[in-house]
């Protein structure tokens, strides 16, 4: 039985242009919207599958304002059982405030019942984050967790299986594909790419509605990121290629799509 | 890839449906020139047709809508894009199933097949509905789908392949010119086309499109939630993207549409969620196209429990997962109808708020208004004229659509009033009114007495007269009291407050050609005297029916209904003679109309001036005195209520006065204020008084409609060659009156139709005129004098006879009806000896 505690981040939903808000200090989401990133929500269906399989259980966390609940509700709604929100501005957070803060629910929970405090006495055998937030892109938050918790980590990991007690993970570095065997409690970063996230299914998404969302405060004052501002890079100048016109040009398509890989 | 041309004859703003069907039709109607420009790429450059649902169901309440739709089908159907599917529109409740035998009525109006049908044969249809949910539905067997994405691209690619068209995407529109009132260039991201026409067609981007030539489009983005849920095994097994009916769950505002494996659900039910035309994002800052915002899951969640219980083994079933869901923006307008034609600036068109299941009947009508000036279905209810000034501002735009979203699916009452900004304009004895009681219902924004609950003592006093109605919805949004007003009216006197009445003065030298070139009737006659004249289109339909007065040598005044009193205006303007010039006077002149045998006594008793039948004949106008009334007062002898009486204009600051003059002069003699539930309804109707809207519209004639004079005038006037034809042809249909024998329904009740009803043959069968149409009810009330309920309705010629015995069908019951009238004479008083 694992039980797995999944942290994700609320992020504006991008595929085009990104948009700046006025103080430069977060994305504008209006047109686009909120989601998790392709990271959080591999992580979400590594989790799910974990639990799943060793009947365990999934907890997802996140570290952000109230409206994060929608993302929560998300996870919820693909398998996760319970969701801790704890809130806070995200622009005043950095790294290792939401690494400590992170750190503070996992010892909460594990203390239990000693405080009277929700979670249980649950212990988290294993902490997945996406390797990184699409929109802050720090890097920072799943190393800083480990160090807190004093757990070993692997980062930047697509593939997580769980048995007697040691995570089974596979990545892909620099030299091929590497697999690390970890003694459990871990920390692991997960990469997208590694599964496919499912979609809520409809009961799954009135199950979500129903859980209740156990809220946080932060343990002590943000540090923040020393961020300044945020700044948009020089528009990737678009050149564009005709492939051909008409039905000619199919099997150019075809030929481009597999050669991207995403061909059948 | 074609560069931007300097000149064009006619530019089309926007690549969704309607302007692919504009070009495709301009063409086939011989125009050549034609530029069309779309910011997006094609063939889905990202506006609210790239992510329709794509489904028709053909019957809406509207004959005007529905004709467009049936037009839209058989086109798709012709571009072999149409895929049958049937559909049902269950019901949960017998509210529901009431409001779906009032479905039947329109169906069988409007001559399309329909049943209502048990939970079981819905169950056959669609096995994965779980029957126990409903009670009953609607069937539509001609219910499909179409690919309006291809329908765009094979339209816009038969324009193109004649020669005449030059499509350019991924244009984008920056500025109009406009000079002298005229449309005269569309200024690009990529250069400037000089254009004689240019239409705006881009569906929800229009107001934004239309703000640079100053004309303001009344319509608002607006949210429809959609999700996609598979794949579902049930579906994923059938060949094709639909094999099974779309269902509309009507009670819960929802639908569930097959796409291959997938069950599109979507939703009529959360809040309005509006957005402005400024504020759609871009192709490359939008998420997947700038009209498929993010989804809001909170706003859909409830109908997600809704769909599963309708659907629980499919929408539950393993695997089915939510797969894509969006905010789809779509265009609102606060009446619900399309913005179709010519704006204010001559040249500039616009035809936006159209759906996929009218567009290509709309691309058809519009192409045909631009180059003959009228089209074949008429479309009067979508004129942009029609908008008053404050009818075309956003707050009003977004308040009546905030309040109309959720009736989408709604059961909607034919009176229902709106909710939302009202008391946008009163007449000057507002005040007066609400201290007797006024019911005010609204018209283009005023606040027009309805009844006055002061009469509820006159509704004692004629005991059953009054026609009570014992049924809910025949009751709804009326009240005794008008058959009370009524007949106190006819009794005494009564006064009404018509300050609704759009009024133009026409003047100058030209002022009697341009009358004369606009209205049917003789506009030469001498001063004083007044006329009531039909306006046609060229091809003799009706625009409108209204009164002119003769005010002098080169003065009338063009006296017309609040309700169409805009388009009206827009259409004389545009046919006014070069010296002659027209000023709206409507919110600077006051109407209040005395009509009843005391109506002389009351007038007599208030002015020196001479009233009497000799002294101040009938059709004639003339100003007089009126004590206690700081202002000389227009008195015009008409009666659309068939009385004696007057209609007295005068200035609105005075117009007050006037009011408590006459309520109080006609205290003694048994006078009342009398609401516009009179004057529009019971006592036009006894008088068979046709009504622009109701019975007459651009596809009626002067003939059909029993209006026809010994004589037509010499001079040459719009519709005049039409006209001479008419009146030498048979006519297809005749306006005929009917009165209901017996109102006893099956349970006992007695029931009051309320208009929109097919006329069958007293067995039920089905009666077709030589249009090819079936004939309906187009006004119905009570004729309180008569004590009967009268109906008007278009029959074949052949079953227009006095004394034919035949029947109406409401909410699925027959009622027996007899033919009264066969023409303009009334039922009441047909020799009109009142009147004089």
């Amino acid at each position: 039985m694992t039980n797995v505690l999944v942290c994700i981040k609320r992020v504006p939903d991008f595929s085009g242009e990104v948009l700046l808000a006025e103080d430069a200090q977060s994305a504008d989401a209006r047109f686009v919207g909120f989601t998790l990133s392709n990271h959080d929500s591999c992580a979400v269906e590594l989790a799910v599958q974990v639990a799943s399989a060793t009947d365990g259980t999934a907890t997802v966390l996140t570290v952000g304002s109230a409206e994060s609940v929608e993302q929560l509700r998300s996870a919820l709604g693909v398998g996760c059982a319970a969701a801790v929100l704890v809130e806070a501005d995200p622009v005043a957070l950095g790294p290792a405030d939401v690494a400590r803060e992170i750190a503070a629910a996992v010892r909460d929970h594990e203390a239990g019942g000693a405080g009277g405090g929700p979670g249980g006495g649950t212990t988290y055998d294993l902490v997945l984050l996406g390797n990184d937030a699409a929109d802050s892109g720090d890097f920072q938050v799943g190393i800083r967790l480990a160090h807190e918790l004093e757990r070993p980590v692997v980062t930047g990991i697509k593939t997580v299986t769980v048995a007697d007690g040691t995570a089974t993970v596979h990545g892909d570095g620099a030299e091929g594909r590497e697999t690390y065997a970890v003694p459990l409690p871990a920390v692991v970063t997960v990469l997208e790419g590694g599964v496919e996230p499912r979609y809520p299914t409809i009961t799954g998404r009135m199950k979500a509605k129903k859980i209740p969302v156990e809220t946080r405060t932060l343990m002590q004052a943000p540090t923040g990121s020393g961020r300044m501002r945020l700044t948009l890079p020089p528009a990737a100048p678009s050149t564009a290629e005709v492939l051909g016109e008409g039905p000619e040009a199919a099997g150019t398509v075809v030929d481009l799509l597999q050669k991207l890989g995403v061909g059948r | 890839m074609a560069t931007v041309p300097a000149t064009a004859k006619v530019v089309v703003i926007g690549a969704g449906i309607v302007g692919n069907s504009l070009v495709h039709h301009l063409v086939e109607l011989g125009w050549t020139d034609i530029v069309q420009l779309d910011k997006g790429p094609l063939p889905n450059p990202g506006g609210s047709t790239g992510h329709a649902s794509n489904f028709i169901f053909p019957v809406d309440h509207s004959r005007e809508i529905t004709d467009l739709t049936l037009d839209s089908m058989r086109q798709y159907k012709e571009m072999g894009v149409f895929t049958e599917s049937g559909g049902f529109e269950v019901a949960r409740t017998e509210e529901r199933m009431e409001e779906l035998r009032r479905r039947m009525s329109s169906a069988k109006a409007w001559g399309i097949e329909a049943e209502l049908v048990s939970p079981a044969f819905v169950q056959e249809k669609v096995p994965f509905l779980d029957p126990d949910q409903i009670i009953g539905a609607f069937w539509t067997p001609s219910v499909g789908v179409v690919d309006s994405l291809r329908a765009g691209t094979i339209m816009r690619e038969k324009a193109l392949a004649s020669g005449h068209l030059t499509v350019l995407p991924n244009v984008e529109v920056e500025d109009l010119g406009v000079e002298d009132g005229r449309i005269t260039k569309v200024v690009t991201d990529q250069g400037d086309i000089e254009a004689e026409y240019v239409v705006i067609a881009c569906g929800v981007w229009s107001p934004k499109i239309g703000d640079m030539a100053g004309v303001k489009i009344a319509l608002t983005p607006a949210v429809h939630q959609m999700i996609s849920v598979g794949p579902c095994p049930q579906l994923a097994e059938r060949e094709g993207e639909i094999s099974f009916p779309i269902v509309r769950d009507m009670d819960t505002f929802c639908y569930e549409r097959q796409h291959g494996a997938d069950m599109e659900v979507g939703s009529y039910a959360h809040r309005a969620i509006l957005h402005e035309p400024e504020e759609i994002p871009s192709i490359d800052q939008a998420k997947l196209s700038p009209t498929e915002m993010p989804f809001t899951e909170d706003d859909f969640d409830p109908q997600l429990e809704q769909a599963l219980e309708l659907m629980p083994e499919l929408l539950g079933a393993e695997g089915a997962e939510i797969r894509y869901a969006i905010n789809g923006l779509l265009s609102l307008t606060a009446d619900g109808s399309p913005i179709l034609g010519e704006s204010e600036v001559k040249g500039l068109w616009v035809s936006a708020a159209v759906w996929i299941k009218e567009g290509p009947g709309v691309g058809r009508a519009v192409a045909e208004w631009m180059t003959h000036g009228h089209s074949e279905i008429d479309i009067s209810h979508s004129d942009i004229a029609r908008f008053y000034p404050h009818e075309r501002e956003r707050e009003h735009v977004r308040a009546r659509t905030t309040e109309s979203f959720i009736k989408t699916y709604g059961i909607v009452h034919p009176n229902e009033q709106y909710e939302s900004d009202r008391g946008v304009r009163w007449s000057p004895m507002a005040e007066a009114q609400r201290a007797l009681g006024a019911v005010f219902y609204e018209t283009v924004g005023w606040e027009r007495p309805w009844w006055y609950e002061s009469n509820s003592g006159l509704v004692e006093k004629y005991g059953d007269a009054v026609m009570p109605r014992e049924h809910e919805w025949d009751a709804r949004w009326w009240s005794p009291i008008i058959n009370a007003e009524h007949l106190a009216m006819r009794e005494n006197a009564g006064v009404i407050d018509l300050t609704a009445f759009s009024i133009f003065d026409i003047t100058g030298p030209g002022a009697l050609s341009s009358v004369q070139r606009t209205c049917v009737a003789q506009c030469d006659v001498a001063v004083g005297k007044v006329i009531y004249t039909p306006v046609l289109d060229a091809k003799g339909g009706f625009l409108s029916d209204l009164t002119v007065m003769r005010l002098g040598e080169d003065h009338f005044r063009v006296v017309t209904g609040g309700a169409h009193g805009r388009a009206d205006l827009q259409w004389f303007t545009r046919h006014l003679d070069e010296d002659a010039s027209l000023h709206d006077s409507t919110e600077e002149i006051s109407t209040i109309g005395l009509w009843g045998p005391r109506a002389r006594d009351i007038l007599a008793s208030l002015t020196p001036d001479d009233v009497s039948d000799a002294g101040f004949g009938f059709l004639t106008n003339r100003e007089i005195e009126v004590k206690g009334v700081d202002a000389p007062v227009l008195a015009s002898r008409i009666s659309y209520v068939g009385e004696l009486g007057w209609e007295l204009y005068v200035p609105f600051a005075q117009a007050a006065q006037l009011w408590d003059a006459v309520l109080d002069a006609g205290k003694g003699h048994g006078a009342v204020p009398v609401g516009i539930g009179v004057y529009g309804t019971t006592g036009r109707l006894e008088k068979g008084y046709r009504a622009y809207g109701a019975e007459l519209d651009a596809e009626r004639t002067i003939v059909e409609a029993g209006m026809q004079r010994p004589k037509v005038k010499a001079a040459d006037f719009v519709g005049r060659e039409a006209y001479l034809a008419q009146r030498e042809a048979e006519p297809a249909a005749v306006l005929c009156t009917l009165t209901v024998d017996d109102h006893t329904s099956a349970s006992g009740a007695k029931r009051y139709m309320l208009g929109g009803e097919p006329i069958l043959t007293r067995e039920g069968g089905t009666l077709t005129d030589g249009h090819g149409h079936h004939p309906y009810v187009t006004s119905a009330g009570s004729a309180p004098s008569l004590g009967k309920h009268v109906l008007l309705a278009y029959l074949p010629v052949d079953e227009a006879r006095i004394g034919n015995e035949l029947a109406v069908s409401y909410m699925e019951e027959l009622y027996p009806v007899t033919v009264g009238s066969i023409d303009a004479t009334p039922l009441l008083d047909p020799h009109n000896e009142r009147i004089r």
